[in-house]
Formats: structure tokens, sequence, C-alpha cells
């Protein structure tokens, strides 16, 4: 008989509920400030975001675009340090009952020491954590130490992307577990995503290869977006366009905009 | 499973975007290096558009003056005047055999971008330099020179503004164009495949020095110095010599305003330097206690950078090379006599390697033969070296041409 693992706790709340897609949302700690964060994060919640994703600043954030690496460096510019970081991630998986998910790159962790550092992930109930630069071949021991800390609390999320061969998505998917964020296309985070046959060709070849839920992002801005991913993924990231309109207009408007999506 | 490690630096730690991308180039560059036509093809290149191979020269009054014989590697003499070319050159066969039309490059001092946009009117490409907006300000006669060649410049914004910023900017560029590009790394640093690759473009210099330095004085050097910024010409000549346990190779790094300010950029000759992975690769870098990476300094544009080839890293660690620093004053110092007494104007960066030396010839024994790798030259960076000589004359000259554009 085939092993099949047990549903991770992440997987298991995104798949409760009748919701069509969810939405899961993104945060950069410390731009403008902590509290400015915690302003719009109780703002998202309201607005029945059902997953966020918080990332701890890098000053060498190599996959995000122009929005989101200027919210790195400003958050550091203005003195953040991933200790009041990880505090405000600690109050918030309290605070909220949804999962929160830690965004960042792996020197964040690598200066911390790895293992510890998602030892102390997993103790705060951290769910789920996503290093972009941390590929497949050097992530073993931080997917064991998820495991092993974690105990199906604390998932390793792993990404699929449009240049990923059948092959590889398969040997990614695998063992995947909680969701896979897959990468809607070339090119770094804000930039514009065509919702196309193309798209959806590459989700089909998604949902071959994994039996957990998927997650789109890089460039989901609008409702129109989201509802075209009905049916095609569990879950929307939307991250650089709140962080425009939080700019823009202020963490009410982040409110109104997640609860219009 | 892991690649591209030495000891324990190095390896692959790329967005999964590029996985692809990267699996292909390792297969071309692999493939390249089993053929000796790519070689035989690369040194005819670098024979009849870039002058190779460059002299060693001896260095007939500083050896009078400090009683050791010692000889120059010219990789100043250079199509671009100096060893970028060596790098880019090799790229651009590649990048020929791979199909691909569009070369992007990251550029600190404007050497390697300059160095990168010929290779590219030579071959045809399009090309596209990513350059820290601090950087583009300070060296425009560069910005201008890449211009002129047919590249497009695009000053950065994020970040320091400086060399590490326009590595992330390409690699920016890269995840969504790799399709029809390559990323011309300037240096022995980066993701598998891309320090192993460079180094073996580079090795062209110590193949040349050895052969030369045995022709010449019929031994093997003593020690050779060479400066270290991302390391790719210190690579270059130590590889000729690396099988010779006695000789010392010594990389000299930028001290900027001495070890103790912080204001410097020695990763290996400090202990400031600590193990993390930024830019796609494991190596010592100067960072904070997050992991953050910090402002690095120095007179050199094209050694102020935060990391350091993960292969130089690991011949630290082994004991094979020594890594020491020298201030931004010793340089100074240096490119005077350097000047002065063999007629040669080295590069600032270049000048590293000449005053690390000068600075422990005390410790070679007399007679004793010494190679110092002269990178490139200097008198491209007219601007940058007078402003570090601090000359009055110059300053006039450039007041009254301004003036004279004011009023035209």
């Amino acid at each position: 008989m085939m092993n099949v693992p047990s549903p991770s706790l992440l997987e298991k709340h995104i798949r409760t509920g009748s919701d069509p897609i969810k939405i899961m949302s993104h945060l950069v700690l410390g731009y403008p400030s902590l509290e400015e964060n915690r302003l719009v994060m109780d703002r998202m919640v309201a607005a029945g975001v059902h997953i966020i994703e918080l990332q701890i600043p890098f000053s060498e954030p190599i996959a995000d675009g122009p929005i989101i690496a200027r919210a790195n460096q400003e958050s550091l510019k203005r003195g953040f340090c991933v200790e009041d970081g990880l505090n405000f991630i600690a109050e918030s998986v309290v605070r909220y009952p949804i999962p929160i998910i830690i965004m960042t790159y792996v020197n964040i962790l690598m200066a911390q020491g790895m293992e510890s550092f998602i030892q102390r992930a997993a103790g705060m109930g951290v769910r789920g954590l996503i290093v972009p630069d941390l590929p497949l071949e050097e992530a073993g021991d931080a997917m064991g130490w998820c495991q092993g800390y974690g105990r199906g609390g604390l998932d390793w999320i792993r990404l699929f992307t449009p240049t990923t061969p059948d092959a590889r998505l398969a040997l990614l998917g695998r063992e995947a577990s909680g969701l896979v964020y897959c990468v809607a296309r070339r090119g770094v985070t804000g930039q514009h995503t065509a919702f196309d046959p193309a798209l959806m060709g590459f989700l089909n070849r998604c949902r071959r290869a994994t039996r957990v839920p998927l997650a789109l992002g890089f460039g989901v801005r609008s409702r129109e977006d989201v509802q075209s991913l009905v049916g095609k993924v569990e879950i929307a990231v939307v991250g650089t366009a709140a962080i425009e309109i939080h700019l823009a207009q202020g963490a009410d408007a982040v409110g109104q905009f997640f609860a219009g999506l | 499973m892991k690649t591209g490690y030495f000891g324990t630096f190095g390896g692959a730690y790329i967005p999964e975007i590029l996985h692809e991308t990267f699996r292909r180039l390792t297969e071309s560059y692999e493939l390249a290096r089993k053929d000796p036509d790519f070689w035989r093809e690369y040194l005819e290149v670098m024979e009849n558009y870039s002058g190779r191979p460059t002299p060693l020269t001896f260095a007939e009054n500083l050896s009078r003056h400090y009683g050791r014989r010692i000889y120059i590697k010219r990789e100043d003499l250079n199509q671009t005047g100096a060893h970028k070319a060596n790098n880019v050159m090799g790229q651009g066969l590649l990048v020929r055999r791979m199909g691909k039309k569009r070369v992007i490059a990251e550029t600190g001092a404007g050497q390697h971008g300059v160095a990168t946009a010929t290779m590219a009117a030579r071959m045809g490409f399009e090309c596209v330099i990513y350059m820290g907006a601090k950087d583009v300000e300070r060296q425009r006669p560069n910005v201008f020179w890449m211009q002129q060649l047919g590249a497009t410049v695009v000053p950065v914004t994020s970040g320091s503004c400086t060399l590490k910023d326009a590595i992330n900017e390409a690699m920016r560029d890269w995840v969504g164009s790799m399709d029809d590009t390559h990323y011309v790394l300037g240096t022995a640093c980066g993701a598998h495949p891309f320090p192993e690759m460079v180094s073996w473009f580079q090795s062209i210099i110590g193949t040349e020095a050895r052969g030369q330095i045995l022709k010449q004085t019929g031994c093997l050097p003593h020690r050779v110095y060479a400066c270290v910024g991302g390391g790719s010409n210190a690579m270059g000549i130590f590889q000729g010599f690396m099988d010779d346990p006695q000789v010392e190779l010594v990389g000299v790094e930028a001290g900027g305003d001495g070890l103790a300010t912080g204001r410097h950029a020695a990763r290996l000759a400090s202990d400031d330097g600590r193990v993390g992975v930024a830019h796609g690769y494991r190596t010592l870098f100067l960072q904070d206690e997050d992991g953050q990476m910090r402002d690095t300094h120095s007179v050199a544009a094209g050694l102020d950078y935060v990391g350091v080839s993960p292969i130089l890293a690991h011949l630290q660690a082994i004991g094979r090379v020594r890594f020491i620093a020298a201030a931004d004053h010793a340089v100074v110092a240096a490119l005077k006599t350097l000047m002065r007494f063999e007629g040669l104007i080295g590069a600032l960066e270049s000048t590293h390697a000449v005053a690390g030396a000068f600075a422990e010839m005390e410790d070679i024994p007399e007679g004793a033969v010494v190679i110092i790798n002269l990178s490139g030259r200097g008198d491209k960076d007219i601007f940058t070296i007078a402003d570090a000589l601090e000359d009055p004359g110059w300053r006039e000259f450039i007041v009254e041409k301004a003036r004279m554009y004011r009023e035209s």
C-alpha cells in the first residue's frame, strides 16, 4: 500500500471551509513599521484573508521586484532587527486565528543558526517557511528540521515555476507538504501577469505533480485575477498590490481591498 | 545532490525559476571544457583581439631598490586595460555556442561593464549593464564608454546603490529574460558554475606567468601577489602555481581606512568575515549579526564588495593561500612608487597587490623572485586616481573645464 503522509495543519486549514478560493496576503516586516504591520494585519484578518505570509527583510532580496525590494531596504534603514521581527511573529500567531507563514532568504536563517531558527519558528506555531534561495538540493537539513521540530505543524514550502520541467515538478511535488507555491511567470514579484491559457497550462502541470494544495503568486492584483483562478488553485497570493495600496491609501484601504477580493 | 563546492564554500543557491538555466549553462560549460577546439578558439581570440600573451616585466629599478627580483605580470596590457577581458571573451564564446542573443552584466568601477560592452559589440549581442547609481556618478568615463560601445547602462537605485545591488538587479533581469539572455558575471563568485568557469578563463594568466618566469629566471617564484576583490585575477595567476607547494600565494584585500576602523572590504584578511549565503553562493561575507550585508569601503571601487570567491575562501581554509590587507594610504603611496620607478600606471585595485608586496619585502629572502599580478592599468581611472593623489593641477583643470561647459 502507498504510504500517504497525513496532511499537515496548514493543509488541513486550507481544505477546511467552503470558499471557492482562499487568499494569502503578504507583508514586509517593519515596513513602514511593526505597529503599522499590526494595523494592516488586523484589517486583513477582519476582511477574511485566510493565510498571512510575513517577510523578514534581507539586504539582498534577489527574488523580489522593485516595490518589495524597496520595502526590505526601507525597513532595514528604519532599524528593523530580526529579534523584534520574530517576537512580532510570535505575537501574531497567538493573536490571529489563521496560519502565519514566514518568507525570507537563507542568510537570515543562517545568521541565527538554521536549526535553531527552525526550532524557534516551530515552537511559536508558525505554519510554513518559504526560502526562495534555498533550492531543493540544498534544503535537506532544513526540511528535516521542519519535520522534526514541527511534527506536521511547520511545512517547508516548495516552489513550482513555469521553467521547471515536468520531471523536476514531480520530484519537487512528491514530498511537498502544506502547499506548493506556484510562481506564475518568469521575472520578479510585482510585474504584470497574463492570466492566459499558458498560465492555465502551467497550473495543470502543477496539479499533476503534487497532491497538496496549490497557491499561485506573482502578479495577482484584482478580483478578476482571483476569480480567474477559482477551480485552478486553492490559494491566490496577493503581495505587491497590497503594499502599493497601503502606501497610497493606508491600512483601512488594505482592509477594503481584501474584502473586495 | 549538492554541486559546485570547494570544501564548505560555493554551491548554487538559486531561485527555482533559474534551475533549468543553470543546468543548461553548466552543461554547455562542461562540454566546452572537454572540447580542445573551444580553448584553441579562445586562445586565438585572446591573442589577436586582446594582445595576449601579456608580458612578464622584470621591474629592474624596484628590484635594485628592494634587493629582491621583482617581476610584474602585465594584465594592464589587455584589451580594455584589465584582466576582465579574459573572462568576458570566454563567456562570449560560450554565449555564441548556447545561441543566446543578449548579455547582461553587473559592474562596480565599470571595468567589467566596459569589457562586456566591447565583447557584445564584437560578437553582435544586445548588452545591458547594471551599475549602482553611486558608481554611475563616480565612474562617469566608464559609463560614457559603455554607452559609446552600444550598451544600455541602467543605474541601480536600490540598497546601497553599489556593486552588490547591481548584482541583485542583474539577477532580477535574468529571472525574467533567461530564455535569450546570458548573465556575464564578472568575477569568480556567484552560483556554480560561475566561480569555476570564470577561474578557468582567467587561468590563462597563471599558465603564461609560470612559463615566463621559468624562461626568464630558470626558477619558480618565492611568492606571488594578487589583489582580491571578487577574486578572479588572483584565481587566474594562482592557478599557475597551485601545484608548486614551495610557491607562497598571497591575496591582498582592500584594507580601506584600516582593519580596526571597520571601514574596509577585507573578508578573509580581517576577523570580520562570517560564513553566509548571498548572491547565489556560500562564502565569508561582511555582514552584521542579523545576516544583513554591511557597507564596505575602499579607495578602489573594484575591490569594494561584501563577498569573495568561494574557491579563495577554501584555499585560505586549507592554508594554500594567505591573505593580507593593504590600506588606502599605502596603496596611494605604492602607486606613486610604481609610476616613478617603473613607469607603470597601475589601477588602484591592482596596486593593492603592489602595496601588499612592498609591505612584506623584508620577510622575503634577498635575491628571491617575486611575481606581482598587475591586473589592470590606471590611466583610464584618471578621475579617481587624481582624487586619490589630491592633485591640485587636475582640480584646477576640471573647474576650468566646467566653467567652459557652463558658458558654452
